[in-house]
């Protein structure tokens, strides 16, 4: 059943965009009787019209409307108009994500604190910490299901894992297993167990991966109260003489301007859409956008500092068997200066079909250093390396001159690594080759960061309103019946894959949001 | 993939006797570019064959990978062979010439040693030519489904039920 909703009528929550964030509030809410209304940009695709083919499945799924870059950092040179990599789709990002979920470390939610002054760093404590989260967490873990905990084994290891977890333990780590991720390793929930079928970047054909699209979306949709409006990309947010918001203007499928009232806006776009609207609804009365006194719309971007390791060895590997973020390496995630940067990072298995391969090992590159690596595919193992970047207010999403189809000025996503980032970086590429070469690797390949994953912090929670856009509980500074509910909410990255994390945050928000409402506050 | 037209059927004899051998593994006829073998061949709609056999060339130069075959490469370099694409081609192909003078040789194709040719192309490099051939490649050379198996790679798996039973964790020498 799929509710219906007027586009005049001003009692609905509208929640803009359908992807960890957005599509967990809005099934949270509905189950709550909140009538919601999700606006989605993209199209809406289910297991069935997911394909084990990286170019095909990145034409189906990927956001591939203009975003332009500057910085230093190379992807602006080797991806010019591809930043991110992530998807316009219902369901968001959780169609391609791996499902590693990890919660924070108690000391990350009180970064600045715990790491000091970094010079060139805009560090600071989250408003919230990891008591206030614990039982959030909790109930994220259960509804993506996530192994090692509430009782759920681990998943079997693949040989990408094993070659991993081999060297791993050779150089002494401790901290080495099959990861916790929303994958089901038995039949959970209606959803079938891990076929091992490989392609989890793709959407997973099985459904055994969590993904909103097929899971909380159809849920909320099933209440009655929560309507799902794809293909409609919302161009503006609307404010009355007060400053509240009153409603959106989005494009719909036909590309005609259609206005929904709303009785309170949430955004959950990701980290450049999310501010990209904010900034777009800038009026007479929020010059600069809106929710943006601080000015803090759009800085401290970050990206996790990531890159890769791949090792090529004797023996055939075949790493893209089985799933594809298929176990980790915790030890490094501890904040230990001693090893010349703050925070930490976490090494996680990755692989990548071959054409992928091709276009992300060394992009630019060509001769046969390059053809070689790809000659000893079958033979490689990899790994992901995902760390604490550290925020700064240069880092930022800004409006840029480009249009996007409709007229709207797209979002130019400028970022430029932080010393500590480099350290840390080389310390992991250090690491993630100690590890092959102590199982035999003949070669080892670090690799440069991907077009970016995972994106955060642009709408950042502060305690004080001067020092970023939304308050605790998501809500912004400048606008009381406004709210980030993504990961652009993100005070600072952790070593963590974040996922997990934006679930927790948008469970806990809806409890908010409910209560508020039904207190009259909202 | 590039289509094996009537030439197919040519001897390596035949073939050399309609054309020109050139470079390691081409060639060139009037109006068509082969393998040496016979084994596949491509008809040109646009382009002088002299001018597509040296892209073929470049291409493996770029990419080098000695298990495959020329075929492949010519079917990423097919774009090239239409009326609006054809210009550009070969007036890149034309600084690719001179330059290949300029180093003592009297074509692209006479350079004998990889490496005199790669000297080339870093001369190159930096032309929008060489930038959208190399480009072009990325997707043209390495999405052909028919080139995964060469470099192990099994593609599609969920028709074949996954890896479940079929090797995720069949690795014996860890
Ligand atoms: C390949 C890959 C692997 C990953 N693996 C992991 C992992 O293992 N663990 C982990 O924790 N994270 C992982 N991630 C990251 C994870 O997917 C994201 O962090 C998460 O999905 C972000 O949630 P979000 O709600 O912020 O945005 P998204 O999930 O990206 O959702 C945003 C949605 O908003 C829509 N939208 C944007 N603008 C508008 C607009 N103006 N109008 C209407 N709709 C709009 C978009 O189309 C999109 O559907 C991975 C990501 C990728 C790409
Ligand atoms: S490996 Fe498992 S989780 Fe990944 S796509 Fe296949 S079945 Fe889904």
């Amino acid at each position: 059943m799929v509710a219906p909703f007027e586009l005049t009528d001003d009692n609905v929550v509208v929640i803009i965009g359908t992807g960890a964030g957005g599509g967990v509030l809005a099934n949270e809410l509905a189950q709550k009787g909140v009538s919601v209304v999700a606006l989605e940009a993209g199209g809406r695709y289910l297991p069935d019209d997911y394909v084990n083919d990286e170019w095909a499945s990145f034409g189906q799924l990927a956001w591939t409307d203009t975003r332009t870059t500057s910085g230093d950092w190379r992807v602006a040179k080797d991806f010019s108009n591809l930043p991110a990599w992530i998807v316009k789709a219902v369901g968001g990002t959780t169609t391609h994500w791996a499902g590693a979920s990890l919660r924070f470390q108690p000391h990350e939610w009180k970064a600045r604190s715990s790491y000091g002054e970094v010079e060139g760093a805009n560090l600071l404590d989250w408003p919230i910490d990891a008591d206030e989260m614990a039982p959030f967490y909790t109930r994220a873990e259960d509804k993506l299901g996530v192994t090692r905990t509430n009782g759920i084994p681990g998943l079997p290891g693949n040989n990408n894992f094993k070659v991993f977890e081999a060297g791993a333990k050779k150089i002494g780590y401790k901290e080495v297993h099959t990861g916790r991720m929303a994958i089901n390793s038995q039949e959970r929930a209606g959803r079938m167990a891990c076929q091992q079928t490989g392609f989890c970047f793709q959407g997973c054909k099985w459904g055994a991966k969590w993904s909103a699209a097929y899971t909380d979306i159809p849920a909320g949709e099933a209440t009655g109260y929560l309507e799902v409006r794809e293909k409609a990309h919302v161009a503006r947010i609307l404010h009355d003489a007060s400053g509240k918001v009153t409603g959106v203007e989005y494009f719909d499928e036909a590309g005609e301007l259609q206005m929904q009232r709303a009785r309170v806006v949430c955004v959950a776009g990701n980290s450049f859409e999310s501010p990209r609207l904010l900034l777009n609804s800038h009026s007479s009365m929020f010059p600069d956008g809106l929710a943006n006194s601080s000015g803090m719309v759009g800085r401290n971007y970050m990206r996790h500092l990531t890159g890769s390791v791949y090792g090529i060895f004797e023996k055939p590997v075949h790493m893209y068997r089985g799933t594809t973020m298929a176990g980790i390496v915790q030890d490094e995630a501890r904040h230990d200066p001693s090893r010349g940067f703050v925070g930490g990072y976490e090494l996680e298995t990755l692989s990548l079909g071959l054409p992928f391969m091709a276009a992300f090992l060394d992009p630019g590159a060509w001769g046969r250093e390059f053809t070689t690596a790809l000659d000893s595919y079958e033979n490689m193992a990899g790994m992901w390396i995902v760390g604490e970047d550290m925020p700064q207010e240069s880092n930022r999403v800004t409006l840029s001159d480009a249009e996007d189809r409709f007229g709207l000025k797209v979002a130019n996503v400028n970022y430029s690594d932080h010393p500590n980032d480099k350290a840390m970086r080389d310390h992991a590429y250090r690491q993630g080759a100690a590890i092959y070469d102590a199982v035999g690797a003949t070669r080892t390949l670090p690799t440069p960061p991907y077009p970016s994953t995972h994106n955060l912090g642009t709408n950042r929670m502060s305690e004080r309103p001067e020092d970023g856009v939304v308050n605790r509980n998501g809500r912004a500074h400048d606008v009381p019946n406004l709210y980030v509910s993504d990961g652009s909410q993100f005070t600072t990255g952790a070593a963590e894959n974040p996922t997990l994390t934006i679930v927790a945050l948008a469970i806990r928000q809806a409890e908010h949001i409910a209560s508020e409402m039904n207190q009259g506050t909202l | 993939m590039i289509e094996t037209r009537s030439l197919k059927t040519l001897t390596r004899r035949q073939l050399l006797s309609r054309g020109v051998a050139a470079g390691a593994g081409l060639v060139v006829g009037s109006g068509f570019v082969a393998g040496h073998d016979g084994a596949w061949a491509t008809e040109m709609d646009a382009m002088k064959p002299e001018s597509f056999a040296t892209l073929v060339r470049m291409a493996r130069d770029i990419y080098p990978h000695d298990r495959i075959g020329d075929q492949y490469y010519a079917a990423a370099m097919k774009g090239y062979d239409v009326p609006e694409e054809v210009d550009f081609a070969q007036d890149g192909i034309e600084v690719l010439e001179e330059t290949s003078r300029a180093a003592g040789f009297d074509s692209y194709l006479n350079v004998g040693w990889e490496a005199d040719r790669v000297a080339i192309l870093r001369g190159i490099q930096e032309t929008e030519f060489f930038q959208r051939v190399r480009g072009g490649l990325v997707t043209g050379l390495y999405n052909q489904k028919e080139v995964w198996p060469i470099f192990g790679y099994q593609g599609e798996s969920y028709s074949k039920g996954g890896y479940m039973h079929r090797g995720f964790d069949d690795i014996t020498w860890i």
